[in-house]
């Protein structure tokens, strides 16, 4: 019997990272833009992808969603389809995020050819989905108000690996104590010149720079 | 929270790795991870114990090698160590940083009986 030291030097998440590549090239063939959408519960990703889908619709795109939960409701979905467009809900059975492989399922059951954009709500949560892969081509963060100004310097990692961050709910900036200067100075660390969109779903302020920005990615 | 999904994968890049230098049994794994990564080490070895039952890596024993993270400023070329929470430069107060190290997240190599 012989002992031998082998070396390999993958990285461990080697095989979602190759399935979210095959995801993006998928996408990116069906002329598709995509986005994983990231949030603590209750940030308001639902009603940002709902008021989302209005603006869009006027201008005669196709999105489809996929919606991912730990448990197996159909809130979110019902909702999406209820505004004209086809989801796809993902119960991931308690994991606390998407992966490329429960992308890829929800991809096999979405009309790829008549879409233009796919948003993937992800499972509420700034730890996990950090480190997951999904294959779409923007990874884009929400941060309410009400979450608290020190959420970059709890949760670095999310922030670390975002192309657009969205600051929702400034409507209620007079009634919290929220430092935006101290909230900013995180992100800038972790991500110096980060495109961001401060918007309120609820009174739609700051919410069409925001859709300037994804049409001229769509277009 | 995600360290069984982790685990596994460990384990995954492990036994095809073994497999394939013909091992009869794998006897140590080699991790190395930055601090960066948001990763618990108890927890990694609690499902290890578990998944890698019946398998090639059963009893297999885990070595972590944490690498720091080191950051510089973009600045001031001022390099330094994170320890506590994040900050800005310690030199310049600048918030143009870049992290050297400390992303690392992967197994680096195994010890084998064949």
């Amino acid at each position: 019997m012989t002992q031998n030291r082998i070396k390999i030097v993958e990285n461990i998440l080697n095989a979602n990272d190759h399935l979210a590549n095959e995801n993006r090239r998928r996408l990116s063939q069906h002329d598709i833009f995509s986005i994983n959408l990231m949030a603590s519960p209750g940030s308001g990703k639902t009603s940002f992808i709902l008021a989302t889908i209005k603006a869009l619709i006027a201008d005669a795109y196709q999105i489809g969603v996929i919606e991912g939960d730990t448990a197996p409701v159909t809130i979110d979905s019902d909702k999406i389809n209820a505004a004209g467009m086809p989801a796809v809900q993902i119960n991931t059975g308690g994991e606390c995020h998407l992966d490329a492989v429960m992308v890829e399922n929800a991809l096999n059951q979405l009309p790829l050819d008549a879409l233009d954009l796919v948003i993937v709500e992800n499972v509420g949560n700034l730890i996990c989905p950090a480190a997951w892969q999904l294959g779409t081509h923007s990874n884009i963060l929400i941060a309410s108000v009400p979450e608290g100004d020190d959420k970059p310097y709890k949760y670095p990692n999310i922030y670390r690996g975002l192309d657009v961050l969205i600051i929702n709910k400034i409507d209620l900036l007079p009634y919290i104590d929220f430092d935006m200067d101290y909230f900013r100075r995180g992100v800038e660390i972790l991500n110096p010149g980060l495109r961001s969109f401060p918007v309120s779903c609820t009174t739609g302020e700051g919410i069409d720079d925001w859709f300037h920005w994804l049409k001229a990615k769509l277009s | 929270m995600h360290e069984l999904a982790v685990t596994e994968s460990v384990l995954d890049i492990a036994c095809k790795h073994a497999q394939k230098a013909q091992a009869t049994k794998v006897t140590d794994i080699y991790l190395v991870i930055g601090r960066l990564s948001s990763i618990v080490d108890d927890s990694i070895e609690f499902y290890w114990n578990i998944i890698s039952k019946d398998t090639i890596c059963e009893e297999a024993q885990l070595h972590f090698n944490r690498v720091p993270a080191k950051l510089v400023c973009q600045e001031c070329a001022h390099e330094y160590i994170l320890e506590g929470d994040l900050t800005a430069c310690q030199n310049c107060q600048s918030v143009n940083i870049r992290v050297l190290s400390g992303d690392e997240f992967h197994l680096e190599s195994i010890e084998i009986q064949r």
